[in-house]
């Protein structure tokens, strides 16, 4: 949240400009684009972590749970629903999305309140009994979607009228992208707005500075962080539902395969910032993109690759929180 | 962490139980006869080495590691590559575990010195997704590893099935290549397990745990917290390497499934958490436990399952296939209210007395 200069905010920039000369430009255009969509999905997906990593020095190893739990209900939600899906309308499909994504979001909110009362409570302050307990009940939450869902994956199909792409000087930008992109730019201006600009934000970073002194000035700081909590998990749902429309496809290991994903994201931007999350998936995004497409064979390495590179220039992440 | 003074009691009880264990893993093949048996004594021989030098790292260091698998597959693939590739003999197969064992060091080095100047979290978010890769890439470079499907390959003639030291049965059991390779699995997993020992108890031991109880106060007395921890991950990769290379000797096969995946990772952080972190004798009885448990937890589920098949939600619960969901239970429970172990709770309740 606090920079200390903008030489990673020009990371993205010169990151595109640097792609462009390998690739023909409507190649380039619809790879920057996806990438970009991309970049802001795993944001909505990342923000919860980092959020709750930046307030309460909580490192949710079972984020991805909750990102998989959005997911699955985005997809029940969807099935339930094959009218609003398969109407050519935009309204009627962006009522469907609106629908699953509700639903992910209240449901996974409601179960990280539940999860930090039972769960993360006892093991405030304790990193290593934190992670150990965290990684046990992501095993626990994958295996029960199992339970629930069953062992198959479940299939979404593509809403009609958002699965058209737009065609600008010959690169292809789908409209789901667009949405999902639109979706994660609002949350992070949305976050970055409440905890620069209002009361609530105000006390939840005066709280992260010095908890005491904010309780004893008559805030209630606890209740405040589970109320942050459940706001990063339910962003977390809100990105499994997205995540699950835009491939389409869910599958019990998806939660898991995320938090890899997710762990990059935030450690290139920062433990516990939300802008550099947002330039770390920004980044995260372009690069699997382009590597794909240049080279298929390292995309694999590439966000490794890229997440070394940063921490070697930056060892705490591209825009480090500062803590005193 | 431990007691002052660890009362009589807890401790003979310890003592007992690691001496029956070393007592039938010497003499399994004589005390449990058949093909079954002596592979499970080997297995459980180089899991409490995996353990044990993972809980170097857990107990010891205090930093988690989600890529203590991908160091104990990298040393099996190091066998398995050059004993399927080369002339296979002990030429090939020293190489192969000396190009797995240093590879494992060198990258166990390379992921702690990128994270550990900030953060010990960091190491366990770094190592997580170097692990990730390494598993997609073991299971993707067909032409190097065999893909999923994995290698099988060829071991030193005195290691093969068909081969007879003595003519005569000792004891009853035949003296085959089999036992060949199990008393050369137990011997070097003896060995590695005491040089652990030894190394935990040196004045390195101590400053690692120093730096777990209170990382500034180490680095105020003069301690390279950085470098300790990072010799510590280099050591723990080194040692788990060697239990891969034993697997590999054990099972003439190797693919991403047996000794890289993420289920193992799990395996292993159960064993370290239900024997107790930061004594290896801990490390060494879960390893035992579990690898035991193995193989009857799926038998008592499917027992559950058929128990419960009236009652669909609680039969899908049950289905043998949810091992992981019980484990995984059983983990955070064991965490929450049983942190110190058998290890630690033995020496605990000795020392309230």
């Amino acid at each position: 949240m606090r920079t200390g200069d903008a030489a990673p905010i020009l990371a993205v920039p010169i990151l595109l400009l640097a792609a462009l000369p390998a690739m023909g430009f409507a190649d380039w255009l619809t790879l920057s684009a996806s990438g970009l969509a991309m970049g802001m999905l795993l944001f909505l997906m990342a923000s919860g972590l980092t959020l709750i990593f930046g307030l309460m020095d909580v490192l949710n190893f079972a984020h991805g749970a909750f990102v998989g739990f959005g997911a699955f209900i985005a997809a029940s939600v969807w099935a339930r629903l094959p009218a609003l899906v398969a109407a050519p309308g935009l309204a009627a499909n962006l009522l469907a999305l609106v629908a699953a994504g509700g639903a992910a979001a209240l449901v996974c909110g409601g179960l990280g309140l539940v999860f930090e009362r039972v769960v993360i409570r006892r093991v405030y302050g304790a990193h290593l009994r934190q992670i150990l307990i965290t990684v046990g009940a992501m095993i626990v939450a994958e295996q029960m979607s199992v339970v629930i869902w069953g062992p198959d994956a479940l299939t979404l199909a593509k809403p009609a009228s958002l699965a058209s792409s737009f065609i600008v000087a010959g690169g292809a930008v789908e409209k789901f992208r667009l949405v999902a992109a639109g979706l994660g730019l609002a949350a992070f201006l949305a976050l970055r707005l409440v905890l620069a600009r209002t009361r609530i934000g105000l006390v939840v970073r005066a709280g992260v500075e010095d908890r005491e002194m904010v309780e004893a000035l008559g805030y209630r700081v606890r209740r405040l962080f589970v109320f942050v909590f459940a706001v990063g998990t339910a962003l977390a749902g809100v990105g499994g539902a997205m995540w699950a429309v835009y491939a389409g496809t869910v599958t019990a290991a998806l939660g898991g395969e995320l938090t890899v994903l997710l762990f990059t994201v935030v450690v290139i931007g920062g433990l516990g910032s939300v802008s550099g999350s947002f330039l770390g998936a920004l980044l995260v995004g372009l690069i699997t993109n382009y590597v794909g497409f240049l080279a298929p064979k390292l995309a694999l390495l590439s966000n490794v690759a890229l997440m070394a590179a940063v921490l070697l220039w930056r060892p705490r992440g591209l825009l480090p929180l500062v803590r005193t | 962490m431990s007691p002052a003074s660890p009362g009589r009691a807890g401790r003979v009880l310890l003592g007992l139980l690691l001496a029956i264990l070393l007592g039938a893993l010497a003499f399994a093949p004589f005390l449990f006869p058949g093909t079954r048996a002596m592979a499970t004594a080997s297995r459980i021989a180089i899991f409490i080495v995996l353990a044990a030098s993972y809980d170097v790292l857990l107990g010891y260091a205090g930093i988690v590691s989600f890529a203590h698998t991908m160091f104990f597959g990298i040393g099996a693939y190091g066998v398995a590559i050059a004993l399927a590739r080369l002339t296979p003999g002990w030429g090939a197969l020293a190489l192969g575990a000396a190009a797995g064992i240093g590879l494992s060091m060198l990258l166990a080095a390379l992921i702690a010195l990128l994270s550990l100047r900030v953060r010990a979290i960091f190491f366990s978010m770094l190592s997580l997704a170097v692990a990730s890769v390494a598993l997609t890439l073991a299971s993707q470079l067909r032409d190097l590893t065999g893909g999923e499907d994995g290698l099988t390959f060829p071991v030193p003639a005195a290691l093969s099935p068909g081969f007879r030291l003595l003519d005569h049965p000792v004891l009853g059991v035949r003296v085959d290549g089999r036992l060949l390779t199990y008393y050369l699995i137990f011997l070097v997993a003896l060995g590695l397990f005491l040089f652990l020992l030894r190394v935990v108890n040196a004045p390195f031991g101590r400053v690692l745990q120093a730096i777990r109880e209170n990382e500034f106060r180490a680095e105020a007395l003069g301690y390279r917290v950085v470098l300790y921890r990072s010799l510590a991950s280099a050591l723990a990769a080194g040692v788990a390497a060697c239990a891969g290379v034993l697997m590999g000797l054990l099972l003439r096969y190797n693919g991403p499934a047996t000794t890289m995946s993420f289920a193992i990772m799990v395996d292993l952080l159960l064993m370290v958490v239900i024997g107790g972190m930061g004594t290896l004798y801990g490390a060494a009885l879960g390893a035992a436990l579990m690898v035991l448990a193995q193989y009857y937890l799926e038998t008592l589920l499917q027992a559950l399952a058929g128990a419960a098949a009236g009652l669909p939600p609680l039969a899908a619960l049950f289905d043998p296939d949810r091992w992981l969901l019980w484990l995984g239970l059983i983990f955070v429970l064991i965490v929450y209210f049983f942190p110190a172990g058998i290890a630690g709770s033995l020496r605990l309740r000795a020392g309230e007395e």
